[in-house]
């Protein structure tokens, strides 16, 4: 029995000892001069992770108004911003601000027409040379899994980068000047964040630049915060329901093997301890 | 002895089915109260079942996600996000089978290594043995061309650089030259690629069932071994495998579907690299290219070595060596509980090939403590790999005095009641 223990003990410690290990580098790869994002509050962490609405819409509104100039959200179709807390109607009303020319006339030309709950958000560029053309060379990536593509997750919490942290930092991490010594190439800007520290989008945020409905206060802060949520949403959608679900196979799970703990014991009882075998005929 | 006790039906139409096709008998037989099993199987005996369980959760979930998922360059990493954003219950499969495939090579690893550290591959369960390094080798491939399809940064440019690696073969006349355009069909990684890789993918799962079976007919010939590593031989040694071990593997299962879970539904992206969020693009190399992680022991080993050919002779030959171990081993006493020295060296087998799979996920050149690379690290590492197996083994298996072995598994369960 103790040596049943030791083995598990060990066991386990090998498996601790493992993870640590490939934990530790897994982001030590972090080139000198880009910085840790720092970790921010956001509602949606944790087992109870639950959408901050009025921070997602301040976000789908700084994407609109601000990010959607440059970067395209292929992936999000209107019908989906229900999770953000809209109605049918102020769905709709979001739609019909945008125009589509895929279908076809009588005469089988192109025909504009608006758009409705079932369109996906129109990317700004025709084609990826087009982007790059407008953007000195450079491709503004689309956002509709940008969040996830730049989560790194370690065994140690603290090593961790979180995609939306990661957006918030890029925004605010923007230096007006390149710190000494820096060479910095013609059209890139210095970013404290960015892989390199030199990238090519110009910092896209300024103090009021957008006048937020609920009258919160647009410093750059809360609009990099709100549409990093915004974002993080539109990468992982089901993020919601995936944990509400969670908790309840959880529940389930844990009071079902509880059940078969003590089924198990049960059926062990007289067998466990031997007292079924003869000694004498051994 | 894969049918202790007989099985009788009562049941008149159970009866006329049994007569003209024995099929309740066999399942008697092999899961129900006709199978006997050693009574002092620990929870590494658990894991066997635990494998099973994963096959069978992969088939499923992957047969669903077929019915979305599209295999065309353009169109694949497109419909794996429109799986997990408007398939009704997409998301749940879709994370369900990606940490399945972790959650499967976990088991198996651990089942393996129970494997290892019991005897398990001694006589007379060479073929048995055999068979499970077969399944382990199918389920790395079927692992590794799952991963290609959704055709993320990841997928192309790991499919890409494992495929090269048969370039190494291109010293053998008439096929070596043109090996790897024959694994892309083409001159690219391509659709032609992701084409076949489905194909394959599908249909490696089925092949893995039928071996499955083979090895759990191999099983049930001799029978399970136990933490004791003594035969069962004796009228107490053995217990029906229903109710005793089917109660028993149900809590085990439960508690690994929380495990499971906890991954499924809360960090579903862990076990996963972000750079398969991005579109396949061949123009764009990612900066590092690591492997799943269930590879990367094997990854570091190729790195290890500077010559190509030699790195994926060392690669492939570092699991193939498995087959050659109930004869490296020589020891008459097949737990390691009896064994301490060959228990030291497992031990430091198992942390040795945690340490490969740091390495594997580290460039070779990265400076490490003490200022020495990787790369040295992995060679070191890759040595002692070897070692274990061809040194090692052989030689403390022969000449280790081993401790007293109990006469029975009854007798033991006596001991260890008396001395409570
Ligand atoms: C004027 C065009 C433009 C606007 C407006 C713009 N971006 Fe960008 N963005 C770019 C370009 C170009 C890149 C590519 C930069 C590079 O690769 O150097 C980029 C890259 C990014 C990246 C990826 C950085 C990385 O790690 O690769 C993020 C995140 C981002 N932008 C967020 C935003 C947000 C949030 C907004 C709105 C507040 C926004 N951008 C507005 C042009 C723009
Ligand atoms: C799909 C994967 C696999 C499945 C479903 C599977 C299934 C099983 C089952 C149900 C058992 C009996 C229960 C147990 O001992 O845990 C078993 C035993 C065994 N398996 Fe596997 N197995 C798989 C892979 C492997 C691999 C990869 C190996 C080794 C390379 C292996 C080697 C063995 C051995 C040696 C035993 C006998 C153990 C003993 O009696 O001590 N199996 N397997």
């Amino acid at each position: 029995m103790t040596m049943m223990r030791n083995i598990k003990i060990k066991g386990l410690l090998a498996a601790i000892l493992g993870m640590t290990a490939i934990t530790s580098g897994a982001n030590g790869a972090t080139a000198e001069g880009v910085l840790h994002p720092e970790r921010n509050e956001y509602t949606t962490t944790g087992i109870f992770g639950k959408w901050d609405i009025p921070s997602l819409q301040r976000g789908l509104q700084v994407y609109v108004e601000v990010c959607s100039a440059c970067h395209s959200l292929d992936l999000v179709a209107f019908r989906t911003l229900e999770d953000l807390g809209y109605n049918e109607d102020e769905i709709k009303a979001i739609a019909v601000e945008y125009e589509y020319n895929d279908a076809l006339d009588d005469d089988g030309e192109p025909m504009f027409r608006p758009g409705i709950p079932a369109d996906y958000f129109p990317a700004p560029f025709a084609n990826e040379k087009a982007a790059r053309a407008a953007n000195g060379g450079a491709l503004p990536p689309d956002f509709s899994t940008l969040v996830k593509a730049r989560e790194h997750l370690s065994f140690l919490p603290w090593n961790s980068v979180y995609g939306e942290d990661y957006v918030v930092a890029l925004m605010t991490g923007y230096h007006d000047e390149a710190p000494e010594g820096v060479e910095m190439t013609p059209g890139l800007y210095y970013n404290d964040y960015f892989a390199g520290n030199q990238i090519a989008m110009a910092p896209p945020l300024f103090d009021d630049m957008v006048e937020y409905a609920d009258g919160t206060p647009a410093t750059i802060h809360q609009m990099a915060y709100d549409v990093a949520n915004f974002m993080a949403w539109a990468s992982d959608p089901t993020m919601q329901e995936r944990k509400e679900m969670g908790l309840n196979v959880m529940l389930f799970m844990i009071v079902f093997v509880i059940l078969l703990y003590f089924t198990n014991k049960r059926v062990w009882k007289k067998v466990k301890k031997g007292d079924d075998i003869d000694p004498s005929k051994l | 002895m894969a049918s202790d006790k007989k099985f009788e039906p009562t049941n008149p139409t159970v009866k006329w089915v049994e007569d003209r096709l024995p099929i309740f008998g066999l399942l008697y037989s092999s899961l129900g109260a006709g199978y006997n099993a050693p009574r002092n199987l620990n929870y590494w005996w658990n894991f066997g079942v635990l494998a099973g369980f994963m096959l069978v959760v992969q088939i499923v979930t992957g047969i669903v996600l077929v019915m979305h998922y599209v295999p065309d360059v353009n169109l694949a990493f497109d419909s794996v996000q429109h799986i997990r954003r408007d398939v009704n219950y997409g998301w749940l499969l879709q994370a369900v089978h990606a940490n399945g495939a972790s959650m499967f090579f976990i088991v198996v690893y651990i089942h393996i290594l129970r494997g290892f550290y019991f005897g398990s591959y001694k006589a007379p369960r060479e073929i048995l043995w055999f068979l499970g390094i077969i399944i382990y080798l199918l389920m790395m491939a079927t692992g590794f061309m799952g991963y290609v399809l959704p055709w993320g940064q990841m997928s192309f440019w790991g499919a890409k650089v494992i495929t090269n690696l048969f370039g190494a073969f291109d010293f053998i006349p008439f096929i070596g030259d043109g090996i790897v355009e024959w694994l892309w069909g083409g001159f690219a990684v391509g659709q032609p690629t992701l084409n076949r890789f489905f194909s394959l993918h599908y249909l490696l799962p089925f092949v893995l069932v039928g071996v499955v079976i083979l090895h759990i007919w191999a099983l049930h010939i001799p029978g399970s071994t136990n933490p004791l590593g003594i035969d069962a031989n004796g009228p107490y040694d053995k217990i029906p495998f229903h109710p005793y071990y089917t109660a028993k593997d149900a809590f085990g299962l439960g508690v690994f579907i929380i495990f499971f879970a906890a991954f499924v539904f809360y960090i579903p992206d862990f076990l996963g690299h972000p750079d398969n969020y991005i579109k396949a693009n061949p123009l764009v190399t990612p900066e590092h290219i690591v492997p799943e992680w269930y590879y990367l022991p094997f990854y570091a080993i190729l790195r290890a070595i500077p010559d190509k050919l030699l790195g994926v002779v060392a690669m492939f030959s570092s699991i193939l060596i498995l087959f050659a171990m109930p004869w490296l081993d020589g020891s008459r006493v097949r737990s390691m509980r009896f064994r301490p020295l060959s228990k030291f060296f497992f031990w430091l087998f198992v942390v040795n090939g945690i340490f490969l799979g740091y390495l594997g996920q580290r460039s070779p050149d990265d400076v490490l403590a003490l200022g020495v690379t990787a790369l040295v690290y992995a060679q070191f590492a890759t040595t002692f790999y070897f070692a274990y197996f061809l040194v090692i083994m052989p030689l403390v298996s022969r000449m280790e005095t081993t401790k007293p072995v109990p006469t029975s598994i009854a007798a033991a369960v006596l001991e260890a009641n008396k001395k409570g």
